[in-house]
């Protein structure tokens, strides 16, 4: 009893054929879209890299970069293949080629289920990975003399100013780390030597934002220094001040843009698997109609296309009783060369 | 026939057009807030009617294209071809008046600009005033988007108060001092917004006392470059808005181009199938033309009739005026 049976006449082939075709030539296209997804997120990846730790990986978007790319050749090849199938004789040569290049459409499928759980999954290393960096980041803000740490300063500006966060959980991570470089402080000045003998390791520091942080919608002039002194700021109130700089955190800021990216590539990729499994199907249907012509040499004879021929348990005990045997002929064929090895020695 | 192929490719350069053209890139919604008047909207308005109007046409020509590879079908297109020639005409000509329009309006955009970004510095700090409370985040946005400062360069800022008197307390000395030496009585710093920092410098923003090389430690306004941004914003505006310029006008140019070319085709085919039209032989050669006369004779052609109208009105006045002396005179007589 095969699954989902079909009878099939010329006329219904055809129309098959060509819409399994139209079909193909969109899963070309959402191939590519997937490749183009893929490269768009390697290159934001790279574009913060200097945020994120260095063992970053940038596992997900090749693998989406590879399935794009696979995802083509295998559209292509089927494309190729629908489109003889109109004609008897050049259907011929991919006869045996049908059957294998479905198990690989199966794989195929599987592999891009996998990819799609894996970008909805990937944000939490991620998230790992950012606070992780941008604590060092922060720690280098300074350091603009430093060989490779030089622009870190205009790195972490430039972010803050687009992302519109402040710090790596919010503001007052800034107060806890020296960001002012010794070259600019003035050692001989009182200020300065007091600030940094009251402190545990010698550094600077003060309670005060880089100008990144500001927020432009403020009414007044940006407040970045001596942001918990109330008294030494007019008409200011720092728990009521909402609007003078940023609140958000940096690292929540960042997940939540890279994740919202990587939910929509998921959405994406699972659409483009729906589609291709309903190629597969297809394609499977043209197949097996076009092997069970009932008179082979006329062409417009009525033929049956179905998904599987046995129902899907019978499939499986099938599968299953071929590994086997596989596995037993192995075994056979050692047994035979160890008689054949005694009766030689 | 080829032209058919040739028209097609034609529409999807006419849909790009018109996508480059509707996105709103072209003037930042935000930026028309720092502009005093304006009048080089007509740019952009223009070019997206030309659009939309050459989508017609192309499609047009693309039809007639289609009948014309059959003699019996193309005869119903007889009466539709003067307007649609007037028609493409006027605006193909439009799309070349709007590239060169939008090149001489390079002058009144500046003043614009000019006029826009003093009454933005001027306003900034009036955050409570109704329809003025958006100066400030608008400027701030532009200045840190662009990478400048100030009208004409950073010193603008130096002539305005742009620290509201609500955050500034009147009862200290400083403030006292400040004010009272300032002829009009306003709150003058040497210190400039947030939003002039420049991100690249390799020490932390130095926004008050520019100035004063003593305030800072280690520190020369002269030698000093990195610290805001030292370009003015009208320059970098006129600047951003000019290179967009030249990208759509050498786009524009080449879509002209190709639209003249296609309409001189449409032209040659017209004509050569009306002289095939009636004939029982459709394979004979037959002759396209332009014009069917030359430049000169078809100008004198359609502008004699007006010239005719307007001469006539000249020559009637004269005609009635003896009439009516005439008949005064008799009045008097009798």
């Amino acid at each position: 009893m095969a699954l989902m049976k079909v009878k099939f006449d010329l006329k219904k082939r055809v129309k098959l054929a060509q819409m399994l075709w139209l079909m193909y030539w969109f899963s070309i296209m959402a191939g590519v879209l997937v490749f183009s997804m893929g490269l768009f997120f390697k290159i934001e990846l790279r574009k913060r890299s200097e945020l994120m730790d260095n063992n970053e990986s940038h596992f997900v978007p090749n693998i989406l970069i590879g399935v794009g790319l696979l995802a083509c050749f295998l559209s292509a090849s089927g494309g190729k293949i629908c489109y003889d199938s109109l004609d008897s004789t050049k259907f011929v040569k991919w006869k045996s080629i049908v059957k294998p290049f479905l198990i690989c459409c199966l794989f195929f499928n599987i592999l891009l289920i996998v990819t799609a759980a894996m970008c909805f999954a990937m944000r939490i290393p991620l998230e790992f990975t950012l606070a992780e960096g941008l604590k060092n980041g922060m720690k280098y803000y300074k350091d603009t003399d430093t060989p490779g740490r030089c622009y870190m300063k205009r790195t972490l500006d430039l972010m803050q100013m687009e992302f519109r966060c402040c710090g790596n959980n919010n503001y007052k991570d800034w107060f806890e780390i020296q960001w002012v470089s010794n070259r600019y402080l003035d050692f001989s000045s009182k200020g300065v030597k007091d600030r940094i003998s009251s402190n545990v390791d010698g550094k600077y520091l003060m309670d005060g934002v880089p100008f990144s942080c500001c927020n432009p919608s403020s009414p007044r002039p940006c407040i970045q220094q001596q942001i918990t002194n109330n008294s030494a700021h007019y008409s200011y109130d720092h728990y009521t001040e909402e609007l003078n700089i940023w609140k958000r955190g940096c690292r929540d800021a960042l997940v939540s843009y890279y994740g919202g990216m990587m939910n929509t590539i998921g959405i994406l990729v699972l659409m483009v698997t729906l589609l291709h499994i309903a190629v597969m199907i297809g394609l499977q249907y043209v197949n097996t109609s076009l092997s069970t012509l009932v008179n082979p040499e006329d062409p417009e004879s009525e033929s049956e296309g179905w998904i599987l021929e046995k129902t899907v348990k019978e499939t499986f005990t099938d599968i299953m009783a071929k590994m086997k045997a596989m596995g037993k002929g192995n075994q056979v064929d050692e047994g035979a060369n160890e008689e054949a090895a005694a009766t030689v020695s | 026939m080829l032209l058919s192929c040739y028209v097609f490719p034609h529409q999807s350069a006419r849909v790009l057009e018109l996508h480059l053209l509707s996105s709103p890139s072209f003037l930042h919604h935000g930026d028309t807030h720092v502009m005093d008047n304006t009048d080089i909207h007509c740019v952009p308005n223009t070019l997206m009617i030309v659009g939309l109007a050459s989508m017609g046409i192309n499609y047009f020509a693309s039809r007639i294209c289609q009948d014309a590879l059959d003699p019996g079908r193309f005869p119903r297109w007889k009466t539709f071809l003067k307007p649609y020639f007037g028609c493409s005409v006027f605006f193909t000509t439009l799309m070349l008046i709007s590239v060169i329009l939008s090149y001489a309006m390079k002058g009144s955009l500046e003043t614009s600009l000019k006029i826009g970004l003093k009454n933005g510095i001027r306003f900034y700090k009036d955050t409570d005033t109704p329809g003025r409370c958006f100066q400030k985040q608008t400027i701030d946005h532009l200045q840190m988007e662009f990478q400048c400062c100030g009208n004409n360069d950073y010193k603008d800022w130096f002539e305005v108060q742009w620290i509201s008197n609500r955050y500034l307390d009147f009862s200290s000395k400083e403030v006292k001092d400040c004010i009272k030496s300032n002829v009009d009585g306003r709150y003058l710093v040497d210190g400039v917004p947030f939003s002039c920092c420049n991100p690249s410098s390799p020490r932390p923003c130095i926004q008050y006392k520019i100035t004063n090389n003593t305030a800072h430690y280690n520190y020369d306004h002269q030698t000093e470059e990195l610290n805001i941004f030292i370009r003015g914003c009208r320059e970098a505006l006129v600047n951003y808005y000019m290179g967009l310029m030249n990208t759509i006008g050498a786009v524009v140019l080449s879509v002209f181009l190709l639209q003249s070319s296609v309409l001189a085709s449409v032209r040659l085919l017209q004509t050569s199938m009306e002289a095939v039209a009636g004939q029982e032989n459709v394979e004979i050669e037959t002759e396209g033309y332009l014009l069917e006369k030359g430049v000169k004779e078809t100008f004198m052609e359609y502008v004699d009739p007006v010239l005719k109208l307007l001469l006539l009105n000249q020559v009637t006045p004269p005609e009635a005026k003896p009439e009516a002396g005439a008949t005064g005179t008799t009045t008097t007589t009798s």
